[in-house]
Order: C-alpha cells, then structure tokens, then sequence
C-alpha cells in the first residue's frame, strides 16, 4: 500500500538509518555551482540577455584582472578586500568579546536578562539602514562607525545565541555536579559554559554571516574603500560587471569563513548533536 | 570512610507545590517519616505521582520541606553536598569529558590531586566493570553502560548515601538484570546507604534490605517491609532461583495487590488545597 512513500536507504555500515538529510552533499553542491555557471554562459554568450543585465563570465573574471592590477573604483580588489575584512571581522571579534560574555550572563542571571532583553528584542528586528543616519550623527564618518554598524548588527544574534546555548544544559547535569560539591561559579564555568558551547558556535555563524550582509549598509558611510563601496560605486556607473565580480568576492570569502568555522565546529565540539 | 553513626532521618516531612494559583497547590508529600540507617539499602515503590522522585529531591537537597525536617548524621540537609551522590534516569553525564574524566569530575570540583582522584576514579570504574573503557566518550557507550559511569561518578566522591531515581527504566530487562547484581555487589562492598527508586515490583523485592510503599493524594509512606532477597543473592548468587522462590513471589503478589488498588483509587483527579 505505502510502496510509493519515500523509504530510507540502508546506510553503510556504522552509519545511522533514517536520521534526516544524512550524508555527505559536497558533490551535489558542486554540481549546482557547475549548472548555474553553465546558464550563465549559455544565456549570456547566445545574447539572450543584454551586458548590461547581466555581463557574460569572461567579462566578469576581465573585470576582476583589471581590479587585480589597475583597479577599480580608486582602490585595487585587494585594497578593497582589506578594508571589508578589517571591518567585518573587528566587528566580529567585538561581538565575540561582548556578547556571548553578555547572553551567557543574561543565561544565569535574572538581572542581567531584564538589563539587555528589552534593548537587544527591541533593536534586533530593526535595519540596519533605518538606524545608519543616527550612527553618523553620534559617531561621525570615519571607521568607527561603519566598525559599530556591523557589531550592532552581529551582537543580538550572538547574545541570544548564548543566551540560548545556557538554556539548553539539562538540569540534571546542573544537579548531579551540585551533588558532587560544585559551587555555582564551577557550575557556570565547567558544565554551563561547555554545555553551551554548541549554541555560541551557531551564535557566531549566524552573526559573521549577519556581519557580511551588513557590510554595503555600512560602506554606505562616506567610504573611500572596500567591497561594499566597490559595488556601490560601479553601480552608479552601471559597470555591471564590476557589481556582480564584488558579490562573488564577497560571497567567497563569506563561504570560505563559514566552512572555517564549520571545521573548528567539529574539531572543538565532536559531543554535537550526540546526546 | 563513612562514619557508623551516618543515619538519616525524616521527619514529619511535608512537601506542598504552590501551583501558579493557590487552588492547584499539590501536597505531593504529607508527614513522611522515615529513618535509614547506615548501609540500608531502600526500595521506594508507589503509583505514579506518589511523590517518590519529590522526596529524593528532598534528601539530595534539591528541595527543601515544606514542613518538617531531614537530616543525615545528625546535621540538617541544607542544600545538595557531596555526601549525598545522585545517579538520575537518564544519566547526566558529560558528553565532552571521557569516562574516565567524567567520573574523576567530581573531585575534580573538589581539588583532589590529578594523581589521587585518577585512582579513585579507576578503583570505582573497576568496580561496575568498566576499567576497559576509560578513554571511551560517552556517547559512544550503550544506555547501561552510561548508567554504570554514572554510579561510577557517584561514588568516586565517596558520599555517605546514593540517591537512585529509576535509573533502570530506560535499560532492557537483561541489562537491568546484570545491572540489579552489579548494584547489590556494589552495595555490599562499599556499605553505603542507598535510596532507590523504581516503578518494577521485582526489582524492588530483590534490591532491597527495607521496602517502602508509598501512596499518592497526598503522598505518604503506606507500608513497610523488611527484605533479605538481596542477602540472600548476594550469600547464594544465583538471582533466578531468588526470584521464582514461593516466598518471593507471594511477596510480589502482595506489594502489587496494593499498588494496583492505589492506581484505581487514583483513577480520579488530584488532591488539592483549597485555600
Ligand atoms: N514541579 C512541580 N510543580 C507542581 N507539582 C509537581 C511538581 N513536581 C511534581 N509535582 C506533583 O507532585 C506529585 C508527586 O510528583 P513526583 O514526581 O514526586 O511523583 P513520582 O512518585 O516520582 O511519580 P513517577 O513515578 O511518575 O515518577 C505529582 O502529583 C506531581 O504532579
Ligand atoms: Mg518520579
């Protein structure tokens, strides 16, 4: 009767049967980038689609020679790349150094939660783009506040990931340390703290990518360099080409930093999803 | 080693859940009396919802009484202490630790030396059969095995008593039975007092030196009895023979004819305060 429902395969051996999405998808993936790039040869050679849509790949990647060695928009890519990363990843460390201290203190104390939650639930679902003109008016335009702008956007994201990461110990873990002695500032620091560790990584590959899709709002600021100013710019001259060469620059390193931390994910943190 | 004098004493313990209103108050425990003395072994059995897993709460100090008062060794339980070591239903060990530093953690709490608290630590896994298994992870491990590790960690922190709340309950009957000896085996060799909670009659019978009885609406202590089945296995060793003896199984017949009258009484809703 059900022969047509979807079964699980027989995985290999030592290999877990039925649990969702299970196995390696790398090739799969690889095999969707290959498609897209194809389409867009396919669309762009045949000139189905003006440049000016939608330059063709061979255009795109003389683009990125030139910005290489000439440059683009004032600056070369690498120039350009420096300022973004600069920007994105001081923002992230900020962020690491403040909010996952603070969502897990918001985790163990009942002060600090009703210190942050309203400000952190009130300004988290904001844009970034309605709160920039106040950022220049307080901070003016020179680093800071494209750095600010990023850490505002990464830091609730992280909190509440820490915060989140505390929620998830089990309290007989919290009750069986107890009961062999533990004091509280042991119990936070070697059953809450590791407990929560799983929840700050996801916490910290939810708020680099939130980071990444900040940056344009953030070189929106009197820029003279960088990813995000490079696109913008060459919009305004509708250099289409040179746009969509700095998205997938960005995308890049963005996809790159993400498969990092998935790496040290599963170095740092094996127990995962295990129990 | 634990004192001869360690005894501990209930008394007229009532405990009473305030609800979110005043009219769900539920009196889980009223006027319990009970006194353990040292290297009893108590089987706590009753109904579902009869308060047993509230009064272990109790003694581990997880709770304290609404009335009335515990105390072991004369000094009032205060809170939870490592003389008092918890093996939980599911086993609340440490999925980041190893076996072995799982088990050493409670004195790692304590600041034992490396070096004293390792021996321990061996000594108390030998002991439930797991000195093979010390570099293992936790998650690695089958469900009765992890429970070992946990009565493994209880007892590295040598504590006067071990706290049990069904820690079987999730094993297959084989593994509970082998686990049941393991237990009675390790009782006698160290001569702790150990409280026990289980929903099965016959593990009950044949781990107890004293059985209480105990029924819900409000939860109190109905019967009493005192065992020799596990004297018995641990003398002659043969657990089978024990459990198919005339005596045992009248025995049996007896403590379930009470628990099955108080699983029909219970058929209507809870007791209540109306205040
Ligand atoms: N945190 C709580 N708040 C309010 N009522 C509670 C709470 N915990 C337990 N109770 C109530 O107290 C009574 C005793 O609960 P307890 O968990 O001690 O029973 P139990 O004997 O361990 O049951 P079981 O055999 O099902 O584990 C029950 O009626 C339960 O509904
Ligand atoms: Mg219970």
């Amino acid at each position: 009767m059900l022969s047509f429902m979807p079964q699980a395969k027989a995985t290999r051996a030592g290999k877990v049967y039925g649990a969702p999405g299970d196995g390696y998808s790398g090739h799969i993936s690889i095999i969707t980038a290959l498609v897209l790039i194809g389409l867009w040869f396919l669309v762009t050679e045949s000139g189905w689609v003006k440049p000016l849509f939608l330059p063709s790949p061979v255009a795109v990647y003389h683009k990125f020679m030139v910005a290489l060695t000439d440059g683009v928009a004032n600056s070369t890519l690498w120039e350009h790349t420096r300022a973004s990363l600069t920007r994105v990843f001081g923002a992230f460390f900020l962020a690491c150094l403040t909010a996952i201290p603070i969502g897990i203190w918001m985790g163990v104390s009942r002060v600090a939660r009703g210190l942050f939650d309203p400000i952190i639930e009130f300004y988290r679902p904001l844009p970034p783009l309605a709160y920039l003109p106040l950022v220049i008016i307080w901070l003016g335009i020179g680093e800071f506040p494209k750095i600010f702008l990023i850490y505002l956007a990464i830091f609730a994201p992280m909190a509440i990931a820490a915060r989140a990461g505390v929620k998830s110990v089990s309290i007989e873990q919290i009750h069986a340390a107890y009961a062999m002695g533990g004091t509280q500032g042991q119990i936070i620091r070697h059953v809450i703290l590791k407990a929560a560790l799983p929840e700050i990584f996801t916490g910290m590959r939810i708020g680099i990518g939130v980071g990444w899709t900040t940056l344009v709002a953030a070189e929106m600021i009197a820029a003279d360099r960088g990813l995000g100013f490079m696109v913008l710019n060459s919009a305004q001259f509708l250099d289409s080409a040179a746009v969509i060469m700095g998205i997938i620059v960005i995308g890049v390193f963005a996809f790159a930093f993400d498969l990092l931390v998935r790496y040290l994910e599963r170095l740092l943190i094996p127990w995962k999803g295990k129990i | 080693m634990t004192a001869p004098m360690e005894r501990l004493k209930i008394d007229k313990v009532s405990l009473t859940y305030p609800g979110l209103h005043s009219s769900e108050a539920v009196i889980a425990l009223k006027g319990v009396d009970l006194t353990i003395e040292s290297g009893e072994f108590v089987v706590a059995l009753g109904a579902s919802g009869c308060g047993k897993t509230t009064l272990l709460n109790l003694l581990a100090g997880f709770m304290s009484p609404t009335e009335g008062e515990i105390t072991l060794g004369g000094k009032r339980i205060r809170g939870p202490g490592a003389d008092r070591g918890v093996v939980f239903q599911k086993h609340a060990l440490l999925p980041w630790l190893n076996v072995i530093d799982n088990t050493e953690f409670g004195l790692r709490l304590q600041h034992v030396p490396k070096a004293e608290r390792h021996e321990r630590a061996a000594r108390n896994l030998a002991l439930v059969g797991l000195q093979d298994f010390h570099r293992h992870m936790i998650y690695h491990l089958s469900g009765g095995m992890q429970q070992r590790v946990g009565v493994a960690r209880a007892l590295t922190c040598d504590p006067a008593m071990l706290l049990m709340d069904e820690p079987m309950a999730a094993l297959d009957a084989l593994t509970r039975e082998s686990i049941q000896e393991l237990l009675l085996k390790v009782w006698e060799h160290t001569h702790k007092m150990f409280f026990f909670i289980t929903h099965s009659v016959e593990e009950a019978l044949f781990l107890g030196s004293r059985l209480i009885v105990m029924s819900p609406r409000p939860g109190r202590i109905t019967h009493m009895y005192d065992l020799d089945f596990n004297r018995r296995f641990l003398k002659e060793g043969n657990a089978r023979a024990i459990k198919s003896s005339p005596d045992f199984i009248q025995m049996r017949e007896t403590v379930l004819g009470i628990i099955y009258g108080d699983e029909l009484a219970a058929a209507g809703t809870q007791e209540v305060v109306h205040a």
